[in-house]
């Protein structure tokens, strides 16, 4: 077991010509600690996701996840290696069914992803592994349903459930409640609290709401760069941050 | 085994032995060798159909791979002496599959329309080769003088014999391509063709799934190449110039993306019509053309597509007023269309 953190960001770069995205950011995540990112549009936050999870190439500085540099690698050995992520807007292969999305999730890391001629339906346990995942949160009756068919929550609780069911060794939630109706969020959050306990999460999200409820630490990134860290009640009262982010509301 | 995949199973049995028992009807020959050309672009373009339905990318340069294959018959027959059936089917798909795992690493370097205009290059060059150099392909004059050897000790010079064995080859190549579609590896095919991000993030190495895609269907289209330089006894360069190539996407499009058995339908269509409409006009090509575009426009899915939309209207009156009970996990109705 790694004494350091599991999840480090090392002074990290990233530059788009002369835009600077990301600006010197540093990040260490504990094991089984829940971080969440907060800072308005354009502060660099889905970039900074992309970076840790390998979308977007560095300009200076790595990331290291448990111990193992993987700054060069790509996205899929990341995954390999126990990353796993939602997008911002959802991100599912919409002319698969719910089952099938989730029987990926699940088969990306083993050798069954290469079996190229005996039919899909003779792995039983598979079948059997994502039904049950589909019934913890209430969508088995949603099984043979081609994703598209899904409505907005559905969807988001599929593309978690996908990024839960690799039982990741970190899981980025890049806005997990963005863009859905008030009882659809609850569903997303329940979701999370009940079924996420043990994860390391680095959580990105604009309802603040959320992210102080759900995080234990937080980090404000403006401009690219992180203006401040610390718990929720610090960052509640930390004076730049209000200015710049919260704008006096809380 | 549900009652639906039984009488599939066995509508394609009945419909194997019907095609097996075609020759012995009395049909002139002239039907004969219309059907055998469906069954060899029928292997063609069920394997494009792996590409374009199934992974998501549009490749032009499967002309290159059956000419390349029907090629290798004609010179090894030619110009090496080896007529050997088994012999000569290895190395003509052996070397396709080289020319496939050569032109995937170029191709793969883009996607989308980038990856179009690659594999169409790709396509153009091997067909200026097959044109340019006579002394191995016999440019514009093709290759001919080499005949049909037995295969299992079976005399294919007859029209009948033939037939059968190409059938035979259909049946074959579409049993592999049918269980690659149903195989784990198959849904992470389709996986990588709606969202290629999604999959990188779950941990599939897209790339590699794509080449591997590319590379089987470049063998499959080989076997096709194989069987058709036995069946006119001569290669030219037409046989992998743009024209096969587009002939081919259209057959898989006229058919219908992503079913595999539309493309063999598309196949048919294509054959018949073409020839057919070129007994009639010299402009056969523009009515053919007219034809083709009607489709795109009008039917979307292809012939399959319209075969489902007449089932569900068929399906819609049967039931009258009192629609059945739906199983708990089918999708709600009205669904299988795109949006």
């Amino acid at each position: 077991m790694t004494t350091g953190p599991w999840l480090e960001v090392r002074d990290l770069t990233v530059r788009f010509g002369s835009l600077v995205a990301l600006d010197h950011v540093s990040l260490a995540v504990a094991r089984g600690e829940r971080r969440g990112i907060i800072g308005p549009n354009g502060a660099g936050k889905t970039t900074l996701f992309n970076t840790i999870a390998g979308e977007v190439a560095s300009s200076a500085g790595g990331v290291v996840l448990a111990g193992r540099d993987i700054t060069r690698l790509p996205p899929h050995r990341r995954a390999s290696l126990g990353m796993a992520r939602t997008f911002q807007t959802t991100m599912l292969c919409p002319r698969l069914t719910v089952l099938e999305n989730v029987i990926l999730s699940l088969a990306a890391l083993r050798p069954v992803r290469r079996q190229f001629l005996v039919p899909l339906g003779r792995y039983r346990g598979l079948r059997d592994e994502a039904l049950a995942l589909l019934g913890q949160v209430g969508l088995d009756g949603r099984a043979a349903w081609p994703v598209r068919m899904l409505g907005h929550g559905e969807q988001r609780q599929v593309e978690i459930l996908l990024a839960l069911a690799q039982r990741p060794a970190v899981l980025l939630l890049d806005e997990p409640t963005a863009g859905l109706a008030a009882q659809d969020a609850a569903l997303v959050t329940a979701m999370l609290r009940e079924h996420s306990r043990d994860a390391t999460i680095v959580l990105i999200e604009h309802d603040m709401e959320f992210v102080f409820d759900v995080v234990e630490r937080i980090t404000v990134l403006h401009y690219g760069r992180i203006v401040a860290e610390g718990t929720p009640e610090e960052i509640r009262a930390h004076e730049t941050v209000r200015e710049i982010y919260l704008g006096g509301a809380l | 085994m549900t009652g639906r995949r039984a009488v599939l199973a066995a509508a394609a049995v009945g419909a194997a032995v019907v095609a097996a028992a075609v020759p012995s009807l009395g049909l002139p020959q002239y039907y004969i060798s219309l059907l055998t050309q469906t069954w060899i672009f029928g292997i063609a373009a069920m394997s494009l159909d792996l590409l374009v339905g199934f992974t998501g990318l549009v490749s032009f340069a499967q002309a290159a791979f059956f000419g390349t294959s029907a090629y290798m018959i004609a010179v090894l027959a030619t110009q090496y002496h080896l007529v050997a059936f088994w012999p000569a089917l290895g190395i003509a798909l052996g070397t396709t599959a080289a020319l496939a795992a050569l032109f995937g690493l170029l191709a793969l370097r883009g996607e989308g329309v980038t990856f179009i205009i690659i594999t169409l290059a790709l396509n153009e060059i091997v067909w200026g080769l097959a044109y340019q150099w006579v002394s191995v392909s016999g440019g514009d004059n093709g290759i001919a003088g080499f005949v049909r050897p037995p295969v299992f000790g079976l005399d294919l010079s007859g029209t009948a014999a033939f037939y059968r064995f190409t059938l035979a080859a259909l049946l074959v190549c579409l049993a592999l391509l049918a269980a690659i579609v149903r195989s784990p590896f198959g849904l992470v095919l389709r996986g990588v063709r709606d969202r290629p991000r999604r999959m990188a993030a779950l941990g599939y190495a897209v790339q590699a799934f794509r080449y591997a895609a590319f590379v089987i269907a470049a063998v499959f289209t080989g076997v096709a190449g194989v069987l058709f330089a036995y069946y006119n006894e001569f290669v030219g360069p037409v046989n992998l110039s743009l024209d096969t190539a587009v002939q081919i996407l259209i057959m898989v499009i006229l058919g219908g993306v992503g079913t595999l058995l539309g493309p063999l339908a598309g196949a048919a269509v294509v054959v018949f019509v073409s020839n057919a409409l070129s007994n009639l006009t010299q402009r056969w090509e523009l009515i053919l053309g007219a034809i083709y575009v009607a489709i795109l426009l009008f039917a979307r899915g292809g012939l399959v597509g319209i075969g489902h939309r007449v089932a569900r209207v068929l399906g819609a009156a049967t039931r009258g007023a009192g629609p059945a009970a739906r199983p708990v996990m089918s999708p709600p109705p009205g669904g299988r269309g795109e949006p």
